[in-house]
């Protein structure tokens, strides 16, 4: 917790790049949009969502994108080349854990500062659909931090291959890439052809942004949400314990020149 | 004189291009995989667009054919920016930190110095994606080809990547002014790339002005393809503006020069 407050405090200090980045956010936002609605106008209700829904779904997706790391973070990576991460390995604290609680911390922050404001911008100029029942937001909370945590079981992994090559960038930018378009940040999952969306929807992204962000449109409830629950539980259990067995495979190799 | 001045310009920026490629091609495995996912980064963008039409014929009366040329014509003016001067947004650290002073010291124009020596082979990648496209959407697009829409069409990637280039200097020039927020020149270059890969009228009125009278990127590609496609708007646009790309691309020439110089004199260098 401390942690992530501190981690909180650091992002902080990044004021205009925080803006520039809740201006970006906000233009893809519209343009994503106008596409979409588009396409309702000319199909009608798709997937069983219809325009406002989308709508509503290109913001949400837009702010879930710094949240939830979708551009890449490599910063573990970057620590583990310089050898910086020697420092990390030996703190008192589990090395996964302290990550994790960095990232918990680092995402509040994005949620508030990066998420919200082009979503309230969103709101103003277009109609959105915006839930009035209080169990429908508790429900996308908790799918959102689940998302969250999800994102970091998907990104400590890849981070961890700068263990084994000199230049990890590749694979963060193709883990990344994956999850931009797997997440459900280019198109929305339900404007997938069906056999696709079938198989994308058991991935561990979709649980990132997309199945959160359909909760907040109240498309999850009863069974159906604690099936989203369990496909992001379940993919959290694994990708964690992935990461872990990865980096004690590493912590045997490692050798750190100094001096 | 300013011949001279342009051919040695050029001759220094590929000089230093080629020295900056010869760097990244140290790590290889670094180097193929990222411009792989370049390469991916903007085939995705444009599998979106696929998607989308799987779940309707057409988008604002346009079909996927008409948009694939759409995408074609902005990707590969964007790309081909992107791969000239994209790197100009590198000037940001270099205001903040002064380190721009080493800039303008050296006997290389100061715009050329910072865009080849940050040079990234990988942009080709976006290039060569939106390239494949183009060619594949005019291929397969029904198009009734006369005389002056076979010199449209390279006239207008030539205009398009003009515009783009000076909509990256001049958003980098930002940087001069406020170092805090220069990041904003992303809303416009790659933000501009993809608002200019879909027909204009489906976009609200605002984000319409925004790309036609505050930076003119309806002429890198809805314009011309209106005359391409021989396709109709709604919107109440004179017919002279589709053949008028060219005369954006030198109007934002002027502007980007004297965005640029006014920033170069505006520059202090850094505290401390």
């Amino acid at each position: 917790m401390a942690i992530a407050r501190r981690a909180f405090r650091r992002f902080s200090a990044y004021r205009g790049a925080t803006f520039a980045g809740v201006v970006t956010n906000t233009m893809f936002g519209f343009v994503y949009a106008a596409v979409f609605v588009a396409a309702h106008a000319v199909a009608g209700d798709i997937g069983g969502f219809d325009a406002v829904d989308t709508a509503t779904y290109v913001f949400g997706a837009q702010a879930f994108l710094a949240m939830t790391g979708a551009h890449g973070d490599r910063e573990i990576a970057e620590r583990i080349r310089t050898g910086e991460i020697a420092s990390d390995l030996y703190r008192p604290v589990d090395f996964q854990l302290w990550w994790l609680s960095h990232d918990m911390g680092k995402a509040a922050y994005q949620a508030i500062f990066r998420g919200i404001p082009p979503f309230v911008v969103g709101a103003i100029v277009l109609d959105l659909r915006i839930p009035t029942s209080p169990g429908t937001w508790l429900a996308f909370l908790l799918a959102a931090g689940l998302g969250v945590v999800l994102a970091f079981g998907v990104r400590f992994p890849a981070n961890l291959a700068a263990f084994w090559m000199l230049d990890a960038r590749g694979v963060v930018a193709l883990t990344a890439l994956a999850q931009v378009f797997l997440a459900g940040h280019i198109v929305p999952l339900y404007f997938m052809p069906d056999g696709l969306e079938r198989v994308v929807r058991l991935l561990p992204f979709a649980g990132i942004t997309a199945l959160p962000v359909e909760t907040l449109l109240g498309a999850h409830r009863g069974l159906d949400l604690a099936g989203v629950y369990a496909l992001q539980l379940g993919w959290i259990v694994v990708l964690l314990a992935a990461g872990r067995s990865l980096l004690t495979a590493a912590q045997h190799k490692l050798v750190v020149h100094g001096g | 004189m300013v011949g001279e001045r342009i051919r040695a310009g050029l001759a220094d920026y590929r000089t230093l291009a080629a020295a900056k490629l010869r760097s990244d091609w140290q790590y290889r495995a670094g180097f193929v995989a990222m411009f792989a996912s370049t390469v991916l980064v903007t085939a995705m963008d444009f599998a979106g667009i696929a998607v989308v039409f799987t779940k309707t014929p057409e988008l604002g009366g346009w079909t996927f054919r008409d948009v694939a040329f759409l995408y074609g014509v902005a990707g590969v003016s964007f790309g081909l920016a992107d791969f000239l001067v994209g790197s100009v947004e590198q000037i940001s650290p270099r205001v903040r930190t002064g380190v721009f002073d080493m800039l303008l010291i050296r006997p290389v124009n100061a715009l050329v110095n910072l865009t080849a020596s940050e040079f990234t082979f990988r942009r080709v990648g976006k290039v060569a994606q939106a390239l494949v496209v183009l060619v594949v959407a005019t291929a397969v697009a029904d198009i009734e080809w006369t005389l002056g829409r076979i010199l449209m069409l390279p006239l207008t990637i030539v205009s398009g990547t003009v515009i783009a280039c000076a909509t990256w200097v001049i958003t980098a020039s930002i940087a001069f002014f406020t170092v805090e927020t220069q990041e904003i020149a992303n809303t416009f270059t790659y933000g501009g790339d993809l608002a200019t890969s879909y027909p204009l009228h489906i976009f609200e009125s605002w984000l319409r002005v925004l790309v036609t009278y505050i930076v003119p990127l309806v002429f890198v590609s809805y314009l011309p393809a209106l005359y391409i496609l021989d396709l109709e708007t709604p919107l109440a646009l004179p017919s002279w503006l589709r053949f008028a790309s060219p005369l954006a691309a030198v109007a934002m020439v002027v502007v980007a020069r004297a965005v640029w110089r006014a920033g170069l004199r505006h520059y202090r260098s850094t505290g401390s």
